[in-house]
């Protein structure tokens, strides 16, 4: 009877966390026995691997920085030649100007995350009021005594 | 388990956001990942189906150019198969494969005419604002059904 293989999927994991480096993440994966293919790069991993395992694995590395690991799904595989920039000749690969532009904004939504988990009241930002006039002529008088 | 289209249909933070809160978020990734993982499609731009213009076409007339045509064949059925949406508006980048403002502009108006609950928000500009797009989100999401699959 042969094995009907598994559906394949990517997991890219973005890691912005100031206690796990992608280097122990992706040591924990080689430390386990799940039959994935992962790639470092300078963000986080890529795993390619049957869904099942892939979850797992994505799952157990949450778990080492729940609220600064971020994670979503990929559509070709790791390493696969169509997007690998060894293959291509150098240059961002496409979605990497998007993922760049997120990644700044991580650590401010991780620290959100941590603040809802503390259950802390929502703060709104303060807002801007316009500069009234009186303030202006206030200014600008502190300016020409100077 | 509500299904949740995001928008940007490819970013990180929203589909993270969406599965982290037991949703499932509904973007262009997995529909990617059916054209350019089967055994019986080429490599790009060759991994066309002859059904996957007539899918555009249920989106955009002929008369479209091609590329809008295209893209919604990846992102109309996910805009069909969506049960919430979260739009956020000026993200930082939108250029190469989701740069395409008209399709934006059409995916925007489906969701926004499907009779489905909607998050719009705006991008955080700075980090202060990150804290109450956080919230603002995860109150939506809370507020979705959350039926057994």
């Amino acid at each position: 009877m042969t094995d009907v293989k598994q559906e394949e999927i990517t997991k890219v994991i973005v890691i912005s966390s100031d206690k796990v480096l992608p280097v122990d993440a992706a040591m924990r994966i080689y430390e386990s026995e799940f039959p994935v293919t992962v790639k470092e790069t300078c963000f986080g991993l890529i795993v390619t691997g049957p869904a099942e395992e892939v979850l797992a694995v994505t799952e157990e590395i949450r778990k080492l920085d729940k609220n600064h690991i971020f994670v979503k799904d990929r559509g070709f595989p790791a390493g696969d030649e169509r997007r690998c920039r060894a293959v291509r000749g150098g240059g961002p690969r496409p979605g990497f100007h998007f993922l760049r532009e997120e990644v700044q904004m991580l650590s401010a939504i991780g620290t959100a995350l941590d603040e809802l988990e503390a259950k802390e009241p929502v703060k709104s930002p303060a807002k801007k009021d316009k500069l009234k006039v009186s303030e202006l002529e206030r200014i600008i008088e502190a300016e020409i005594a100077r | 388990m509500a299904k949740v289209f995001i928008y940007p249909v490819n970013s990180l933070i929203l589909a993270d956001l969406v599965e982290r809160f037991g949703h499932k978020p509904l973007a262009v990734m997995n529909q990617v990942r059916e054209k350019v993982t089967k055994i019986s499609l080429d490599s790009p731009p060759i991994n066309i189906t002859p059904e996957d213009p007539k899918i555009g076409l249920r989106y955009a007339a002929v008369e479209v150019p091609p590329g809008v045509r295209g893209r919604m064949a990846l992102i109309g059925p996910l805009i069909e198969d969506a049960e919430a949406a979260i739009i956020v508006s000026d993200p930082p980048t939108n250029f190469g494969c989701v740069g395409c403002n008209r399709t934006n502009e059409l995916m925007k108006y489906l969701v926004r005419s499907k009779d489905i609950p909607i998050l719009e928000l705006r991008y955080p500009e700075a980090e202060e604002y990150a804290q109450e797009f956080v919230y603002k989100i995860v109150a939506f999401l809370e507020s979705l059904p959350r039926e057994e699959e």
